[in-house]
């Protein structure tokens, strides 16, 4: 217990004193996180919208397979995109491996599929609700699809979220592609991992509390950022 | 007030993405390492002191001493700095590395809980001491990751005529992990293990452990550098990595390496010669 006691401490001293390595690992959490939650916003809500939407063989099979996927291990990931990236892997000649890009890379893999998988379960819902509604004012498919991706932006906020929490909270996949590099890739649970295997079990749990009140943070930026939905009278989170 | 933050948010995140290019395009170079080196805090001592020399920036990945070469083997490093001299030996004659070089030793203790129950500090020998553990019955905590401490570990087992591995799982754990989680599940299960004294000096979350054996010349840890070979990977940065290898190997690098202490305690003996 007092262990937790001195971590708390010392997170409030680091997170005070605006240690510069701690913002410098911090800021690179979040720009590797973030970046890789929009790749997957971007390929994903289309993907999961169009799955949605539409009647085709192997529907189902594919309904499945990115439910699955959203249990893919991070740390499978981080193997799979290191021999991508490997010098002698494909993708090798892009240079990419060590960088913050492919850490972002092995997060937007790791994140998409939870993203098709939100995504289609919201607008299939959202389609059957508004089927008669849509059909009568004999719109487009696409847009069809824009007008209920459009409708369901307060649910596909929490999806980023949730994708947000994935990401950032991940360390097998980043440690494989991202090396853990002082002053280049060495991000908030990679730290963390560092610091435990260096026995200082007080300072990883610190950088552990920072890393919560990161998330709470962003979590707490959406909130205040997402706007009123009048049309369904549902109150703002913060007033 | 919505906007404002909408916007705020929009730049905080454009400056992040700008900055994380900026930061990925300096002149560097990759040294896959063993972790004693990293976690002892060796690079924090050398490193700013040869970036201010040569002006060539170093990227340390610190795996185990068995990754660190499969990835150089891919490729994937310019500089490989490890401590397994078969192995190290096989990756220059297999044509990977240009040549190797010794760096710097210290040496493998063996590390447990303050009762002693094996007796390790009467021991006469390293083998003699894994004779002990055996026959008393006490747990030992393993690498199991062929990294550099654990093939040495492998080593003594041989020539103690000793086969741990029917007993995995039950007296002989294999954490599979690194020198710093293993010493946290030995520490957390009164387990025996081999260490390096380097990590053990700078590992902190010691409790009670001791140092129960030491000095066996089979306990020697020797350190080796090595140059990719540009001729397997053509992109390798030969020319900074060898200015990195030639500053390690020298006077400079030689001297650093000795000048670094740890609670007064010297961690690494530079041996190049």
């Amino acid at each position: 217990m007092q262990e937790i006691q001195h971590s708390l401490q010392l997170a409030f001293v680091m997170i005070g004193s605006f240690d510069p390595d701690l913002v410098e690992i911090v800021m690179l959490s979040l720009a590797v996180s973030l970046t890789a939650v929009v790749i997957s916003l971007i390929l994903g809500l289309p993907l999961g919208a169009a799955i949605a939407m539409s009647h085709f063989r192997g529907r189902g099979a594919l309904i499945v397979l990115s439910n699955a996927l959203m249990g893919l291990p991070p740390v499978v990931v981080g193997l799979l995109v290191y021999l991508a990236l490997s010098r002698s892997g494909p993708l090798g000649v892009f240079n990419l491996l060590y960088t913050p890009w492919a850490m972002i890379i092995a997060q937007a893999v790791l994140v998409t599929p939870l993203v098709i998988a939100l995504t289609r379960e919201i607008i299939e819902q959202l389609d059957s609700e508004y089927a008669e509604y849509l059909s009568s004012l004999a719109i487009s498919a696409s847009g069809r699809l824009r007008t209920l991706l459009w409708d369901g932006r307060f649910n596909l906020a929490t999806v980023s979220l949730a994708g947000f929490g994935r990401a950032i909270a991940e360390v097998g996949a980043v440690m494989v592609v991202g090396g853990n590099i002082d002053h280049l890739t060495r991000v908030m649970t990679t730290a963390i991992a560092l610091e435990t295997s260096k026995g200082n079990l007080e300072l990883a749990l610190a950088l552990g509390v920072v890393l919560m009140l990161l998330a709470l943070g962003v979590n707490l930026v959406i909130a205040l950022v997402r706007p009123v939905d009048t049309a369904r009278q549902r109150r703002p989170i913060f007033r | 007030m919505r906007t404002v933050l909408r916007h705020s948010c929009w730049y905080l995140w454009m400056t992040l993405v700008w900055s994380v290019s900026a930061m990925a395009e300096q002149a560097s170079i990759i040294v896959q390492s063993t972790t004693s080196t990293a976690n002892s805090g060796l690079y924090d001592h050398l490193l700013p002191r040869f970036e201010a020399d040569s002006g060539v920036r170093v990227n340390v990945v610190a795996v185990g001493t068995g990754q660190a070469i499969r990835n150089a083997v891919n490729g994937d490093a310019d500089v490989l700095l490890v401590h397994a001299k078969s192995a190290e030996e096989k990756f220059v004659t297999d044509g990977y590395g240009v040549e190797r070089f010794d760096l710097m030793y210290n040496d493998f203790v063996f590390v447990g809980p303050p009762t002693d129950p094996a007796g390790l500090s009467g021991a006469s020998s390293a083998t003699d001491a894994l004779a002990r553990i055996v026959s008393s019955g006490a747990i030992f905590a393993s690498r199991g990751d062929d990294s550099g401490t654990h093939k040495k570990e492998l080593s003594l087992w041989r020539l103690a005529s000793i086969e741990p591995f029917a007993a995995s799982g039950t007296w002989y754990l294999e954490t599979g992990s690194g020198m710093g989680a293993t010493l946290n599940v030995a520490v957390g299960m009164d387990a025996y293990l081999i260490t390096d004294r380097a990590t053990w000096l700078s590992f902190a979350n010691k409790r009670e452990f001791q140092i129960l054996f030491e000095g066996d010349p089979l306990l020697l840890n020797q350190y080796g550098i090595i140059l990719v070979n540009p001729l397997k990977h053509p992109h390798v940065k030969a020319k900074a990595g060898q200015v990195f290898v030639d500053w390690m190997i020298g006077d400079q690098g030689q001297q650093a390496i000795a000048a670094y202490r740890r609670d007064g305690k010297q961690l690494f003996f530079p041996n190049a010669r």
